[in-house]
């Protein structure tokens, strides 16, 4: 289903950075690129204030009644917007498939959940498919390689959106992996539960990185990046980590160049 | 068996430590995970088919007291026997009964996870009945007195040169080291045990309703060996395997092997409908079909329902990252991977094995290759919020989420304390930008650098903005 267009301005829609918890603590940079690229697209762009978290750590963590309140307070931040775009498709997955589920008593919200969740994107997925963008004013010189978050690509199909654009990146130059959809280990919880099941995986993947011979390592999913990028670093690897749209984006007015994750800020 | 998935992690380290056993799990991605992709590939209604397989599947559970007594009444016709048990011991106690009423002394068997699940070869044993497995890797692993550590290759978890030595010694002589010098001794004394069993039990992969037929497939030709040449052929097996029509077996068998094996069909598929008839000129005299409940009756109706799909082909624990690094021996019981996870809380209880759903990173790629389309993920995801229903979550988890779900839910505390700890981690990671060691975060940065904040939230610096211009487009 698609949803109504704003009344005011069909061919602006009205977009609600969720802006996912990991970018507002971690990496602001990555919300700023998010908001430059969905403007590039056509949106108007708003941050609701009342946002904090969409839930997924309780609901993957088995505590219904967490992940239900925090889903409410979803429900009515969001209900305004035309559509809601996280800068990952972890969070976006939460939102536009489980949101839905954790309203089995509550025949109201979940409908309300339902109608929300069409309307929840993914930010590459939003800009390729939705909104039609077919390249983004950037450039970036090097080598980059690709990881597919599990979420993006198994839940939402994100897998040739953020390649297309990147191709179009002057500098770019793009190399595959030898396995880009193999999970990094991250898992969220998983990698303090099971910490050695985890380094080895993401061991796995740093060295499925190192063997395409890129300096820079792009992903959609902050969790995924600083998983690999923490590993790279500790490996003593000078693969530099971005989220996919802080290359699209470009550093932004004002900056020459934007620190990879886990770099000393200049 | 008693489950021992509690130590899962303690498992999982000493699979990773153990470099013949990760060499062998290594194997699994260049063969069955290779070709489960090649055979998907290769077959252009492959993903009709698995929606087909679904849909048989989820119709079969619908009307299962339907099919049930259909396929006892057609077995009956056929001249075979049915035993519900409703437990595994009353499985074991029915399989034990007729041992004794064969007056048996040995018993050939073909690989049967419900076999595993129930306990028989333990109690076989324990009564005087010597048991013979057949299956390639259920002998090697019979040899070793180990569990099987996957579905399909009970012993994938060993190397060629592990099974060397172990033949070696077992079986006298000089050591062999050509894998089919391996299977011809296999074989060899394999091929003795047929004659001397009294009794041959196999499991089963379907059993059809519409004419009472049992489906079994292998690739060794061991299953027909095993219920064709003693006098007594018993199989064990569980409701789950039950379909309408012959038609529907073979859509399933169509999935099977691909997604196993990446094999286009099992090597071998035996279909066996009654015991031997006057004019047969082999086949066993006597047919008896040990039906398993042990709890799955109580998945109807339930979230778990849909677990009840399984064919028991392996393609999740092929696929799954964590399965590949602890391998199957780490999961503590019958059934592993993640089918495993769903499965071993429903036989053996959450409160022995909620180890089990937490080792997934829900990458969704055991749902994504999953033949019969069983979302395994938010399956895991059930056992977890029981887990958390009852208590079984730890404490510092529970607490720790109920804080962040207080926290969440009131923006403007969540500001602040965002807000602080974005302050206070990015000084302290100025220098580096990232840290090697924090408190609390071992878990973390035992193996990895933990990158730093940058000192401001995202919602402050967008706040110090408001009024901005928009950016040139």
């Amino acid at each position: 289903m698609r949803p109504a267009p704003s009344a005011a301005a069909p061919d602006r829609p009205r977009v609600a950075l969720f802006v996912t918890c990991l970018v507002d603590l971690f990496r602001p940079s990555i919300g700023f690129a998010a908001i430059r690229l969905l403007e590039a697209a056509g949106c108007t762009v708003e941050v609701p204030k009342a946002q904090t978290c969409c839930g997924q750590p309780a609901f993957n963590s088995g505590d219904r009644a967490t992940a239900e309140a925090i889903a409410r307070q979803v429900l009515d931040t969001f209900e305004p917007y035309d559509y809601v775009v996280a800068p990952s498709g972890s969070c976006a997955g939460m939102l536009r498939r489980h949101l839905p589920e954790l309203f089995d008593t509550d025949p109201v919200a979940r409908e309300r959940a339902s109608v929300l969740a069409e309307r929840c994107h993914e930010l590459l997925g939003f800009l390729v498919d939705i909104r039609g963008l077919k390249e983004v004013a950037s450039h970036f010189a090097g080598t980059v390689t690709y990881h597919d978050s599990c979420s993006g690509l198994r839940e939402l199909g994100v897998k040739a959106q953020p390649r297309q654009l990147l191709l179009g990146v002057p500098g770019v130059d793009l190399v595959e992996m030898r396995e880009p959809e193999v999970c990094c280990g991250f898992g969220g919880t998983f990698c303090v539960k099971y910490p050695e099941i985890s380094t080895r995986m993401v061991s796995d993947k740093t060295a499925d990185i190192a063997a395409t011979g890129a300096d820079t390592l792009a992903a959609g999913d902050l969790g995924c990046l600083m998983n690999m990028a923490g590993r790279l670093q500790r490996q003593g690897s000078k693969v530099r980590a971005y989220h996919v749209a802080e290359i699209l984006a470009g550093p932004g007015a004002g900056t020459a160049t934007l620190p990879g994750i886990g770099e000393r800020r200049r | 068996m008693q489950p021992t998935s509690l130590a899962f992690e303690a498992k999982a380290h000493a699979a990773l430590d153990n470099p013949a056993l990760q060499s062998a799990l290594g194997s699994i991605k260049t063969g069955w995970q290779a070709g489960r992709s090649r055979a998907a590939e290769a077959l252009p209604e492959f993903e009709a088919l698995r929606d087909r397989g679904r849909d048989i599947k989820n119709h079969t559970l619908q009307h299962l007291d339907l099919y049930l007594e259909m396929f006892e009444t057609k077995l009956a016709a056929a001249g075979g026997q049915l035993h519900f048990a409703r437990d595994a011991a009353e499985a074991r106690a029915t399989v034990l009964d007729l041992c004794r009423t064969a007056e048996a002394r040995a018993v050939t068997k073909s690989k049967s996870m419900v076999a595993e699940e129930i306990g028989i070869n333990e109690h076989l044993e324990a009564n005087g009945i010597e048991r013979i497995e057949t299956d390639l890797g259920e002998y090697i692993i019979q040899l070793r007195k180990e569990p099987p550590s996957h579905l399909v290759g009970p012993a994938v978890h060993l190397t060629k040169d592990q099974v060397s030595d172990l033949f070696a010694e077992h079986h006298g002589g000089p050591r062999i080291e050509d894998p089919a010098a391996l299977v011809a001794e296999a074989r060899r004394v394999l091929r003795e045990k047929y004659f001397q069993a009294d009794i041959g039990i196999t499991g089963a992969n379907f059993l059809v309703a519409e004419t009472g037929t049992i489906v079994t497939v292998t690739n060794e030709g061991n299953a027909e060996l095993t219920q064709g040449l003693p006098r007594t052929h018993i199989v064990i097996t569980s409701l789950e395997k039950l379909v309408p029509t012959i038609d529907d077996a073979f859509t399933l068998l169509r999935l099977l092997a691909r997604s196993a094996t990446g094999q286009e069909f099992s090597a071998y598929t035996t279909l066996v409908t009654g015991p031997k008839r006057p004019a047969d000129l082999d086949g066993p005299d006597r047919l008896h079909v040990v039906l398993v409940d042990n709890g799955r009756t109580k998945m109807l109706g339930t979230a778990l329902q849909e677990m009840l799909r399984c064919i028991r082909c392996g393609a999740c624990m092929n696929h799954c990252p964590v399965y590949l690094a602890a391998g199957g021996h780490a999961y503590g019981w019958v059934y592993v991977g993640p089918m495993g996870s769903v499965l071993t809380p429903q036989f053996a209880g959450i409160e022995e094995t909620h180890t089990l759903p937490n080792a997934s990173t829900f990458c969704g790629r055991c749902e994504a290759v999953c033949p019969v389309r069983i979302p395994l993920p938010k399956l895991m995801r059930h056992w977890r919020e029981v887990q958390f229903e009852k208590g079984l979550t730890p404490p510092t988890a529970r607490y720790g989420l109920r804080a962040w779900g207080f926290v969440a839910t009131r923006p403007a505390l969540y500001r602040a304390v965002t807000r602080a700890a974005a302050a206070v981690l990015g000084l302290l990671g100025r220098g580096t930008g990232r840290f090697r060691h924090l408190p609390l975060a071992g878990g973390w940065t035992q193996s990895r650098d933990l990158p730093a904040p940058s000192g401001t939230t995202f919602m402050a610096a967008w706040a110090k903005q408001a009024g901005r211009p928009s950016e040139p487009k």
